[in-house]
């Protein structure tokens, strides 16, 4: 069952993405299908199965407080689109 | 007559923790460094880099919430926070929302009329953001292009989220100081707001004075100083005030405290309110802290300032010197020192603030940079308690033995500022030079007390220097007070 579009836009805006209406509607149909295919799992029996706490059983690994060593800048600002003064350079934010 | 009104705050502290590196990674936390010279994978947000946590940063959360009084959970959990700001380069923040790892808790407010007490909600730990420079103009607002710094990035934070007990803006200044102060003793917080290392925001209603149901409330954000605090929420307070009497809504919001106005201002209202879509980070597994884990922990408690300042009141301080001496962990630091060289609190006390704490300034020095110093200050202070030099003396002395670490003793020496054991040669320098001032003497018989201080200073000259007016004064007062020594 296809999904309500205010519903896809929600999402869409949240994720910064720009969908066309017919985007939108093929979104809300994939999307549809998508939540009915795991709707298939609410239908197993689980009354008598604990539930997880966690996906992983164990407890966290801690680190010593001990510093290693940082990435070079430039190794670091290689991958950037804009560099400006050791930094990122980033578009206007408002 | 206006309806009486009364303000609700609770106050939200970010604390960046005082650990050598961040929260899940090895990257140092140095304040001030060149842009960008603090990052790696992990803290950089890179496709594959795992996040394993601090186990240090663990410690001072939980060291918090022990001195807060809150519960230090068995199991916490870190979630991821989904936002994107160009600061947060992962897209998320891992933070902690459903099992934060204290729960509960309050704060003392040292009020004159006696401690109210602020409940707290919980202390979670998360990861800061990184740093964005504004381009082309001073602010965000008008800026051309902004440029991110990740050296903040991934430094672990504590934030303290207190119930909303507070009543007024005095109220949330002193919130703020007494915080900053118990993170600053416990040593997990270095209590910099104008770093930023110490952040504050406050949330505000108003409500018709004695009902319960809380109004509206409006989120303050950007309080980075205690007067700004106090502005901001006094100023929030007036314009909910404002409002409600002229019939308007308040809308549920964030604002921000503009220093130039004087004011606060619309930063986003509910309907764009974000949606964080919270989930439990999979990359990071539960946080386990047994008893035996928190018992070793608690160890590392040091005396609060509450009762630091309860003990000095109760040696004899006043109230103010007591919050004086408690207000600086340094400092207080020193007198422990001094105290535990066997001078007792008062004296340790009334010492270093009347004569050390000018000498420290003076020299620019901090008191934990004089802690080898402290033994000598304390054999200065019982020399004068014992009478072998004059208080006089003390402040002669009192720099080269703090500041420069001179022996007292050999210095003293040096100086011929010992006093001589009282032979009796007092009383008759006492009597020689009173016999020879009749006239002021008959001053003070007939009741001009204040020529006192005249007598008793001709007596230290005549005693050059090795007079102690302590021990002066008496000499002169039985001798004015005794009718037979006409
Ligand atoms: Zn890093």
């Amino acid at each position: 069952m296809p999904i309500d579009p205010e519903e896809v836009r929600h999402v869409a805006r949240l994720a910064r993405l720009v969908l066309d209406e017919d985007e939108v509607t093929r979104m809300s149909r994939d999307l549809g299908v998508i939540l009915d295919h795991m709707a298939v799992l609410a239908e197993v029996p689980v009354d008598d199965v604990e539930a997880p706490v966690h996906a992983s059983p164990l407890p966290t690994r801690l680190r010593p407080d001990i510093p290693e060593p940082s990435l070079d800048r430039d190794a670091l600002l290689a991958g950037a689109p804009r560099v400006e003064d050791g930094m990122f350079r980033v578009p206007r934010i408002l | 007559m206006s309806t009486p009104w009364e303000a609700v705050i609770g106050l939200e502290v970010h604390a960046e923790l005082a650990t050598r590196t961040k929260i899940f990674c090895g990257c140092p936390t140095t304040f001030g460094q060149p842009p960008n010279s603090q990052v790696c994978p992990v803290c950089a947000g890179m496709p594959g880099a795992l996040p394993v946590l601090n186990a240090e940063a663990v410690r001072m959360a939980a060291l918090a919430g022990m001195a807060l009084g809150g519960i230090v959970a068995d199991r916490s959990r870190f979630d991821r926070k989904n936002y994107f700001y160009p600061d947060l380069p992962k897209g998320y923040q891992i933070s902690q929302l459903a099992m934060p790892i204290v729960s509960g808790g309050h704060l003392d407010l040292p009020l004159e009329e006696g401690p109210k007490r602020i409940r707290l909600i919980r202390i979670h730990l998360e990861e800061d953001a990184g740093k964005l420079v504004h381009r082309g103009s001073s602010g965000l607002a008008g800026a051309t292009h902004s440029l991110v710094d990740l050296n903040r990035a991934g430094v672990p934070l504590i934030e303290i989220v207190s119930a909303p007990d507070l009543a007024n803006a005095e109220e949330a200044r002193l919130y703020l100081q007494e915080l900053r102060l118990v993170l600053l003793t416990l040593g997990v917080n270095d209590g910099r707001l104008e770093e930023g290392s110490l952040r504050c925001d406050a949330n505000v209603s108003v409500r018709p004075a004695g009902t319960l149901a809380l109004g509206t409330r409006v989120e303050i954000k950007n309080l980075n100083s205690f007067k700004f605090l106090q502005k901001a929420i006094e100023s929030e307070i007036q314009r909910q005030i404002r409002r409600i009497e002229a019939g308007e809504p308040i809308v549920q919001e964030t604002r921000l405290w503009q220093e130039d106005k004087g004011t606060t201002v619309s930063m986003r209202s509910k309907e764009d309110a974000a949606d964080y879509r919270y989930f439990p980070d999979p990359d990071l597994p539960d946080v386990v802290l047994d008893d035996a884990w928190r018992a070793a922990v608690s160890k590392g408690l040091p005396e609060l300032p509450a009762a630091r300042r309860e003990r000095g009141v109760a040696a004899g301080l006043s109230r103010s010197e007591a919050h004086q001496l408690a207000g600086d962990p340094a400092l207080w630091h020193l007198l422990e020192t001094v105290v535990g060289h066997g001078t007792p609190l008062r004296d340790a006390a009334r010492w270093l603030l009347g004569e050390g704490l000018g000498c420290l300034a003076d020299a620019g020095l901090d008191a934990e940079a004089v802690l080898d110093r402290a033994g000598g200050f304390a054999r200065l202070i019982e020399l004068v308690r014992a009478k072998r030099l004059a208080t006089p003396s003390f402040r002669k002395l009192v720099r080269d033995v703090l500041v420069h670490g001179a022996e007292p003793e050999a210095l003293a020496h040096e100086r011929g500022l010992w006093l001589e054991p009282d032979d009796g040669s007092s009383a008759r320098i006492v009597d020689e030079v009173l016999r020879s001032l009749p006239d002021q003497v008959a001053q003070w018989r007939s009741g001009k007390h204040q020529v006192r201080g005249f007598l008793v200073g001709q007596v230290l000259r005549a005693l050059k220097g090795k007079g102690d007016p302590a021990t002066v004064g008496p000499l002169v007062d039985r001798w004015l007070e005794t009718p037979t020594a006409d």
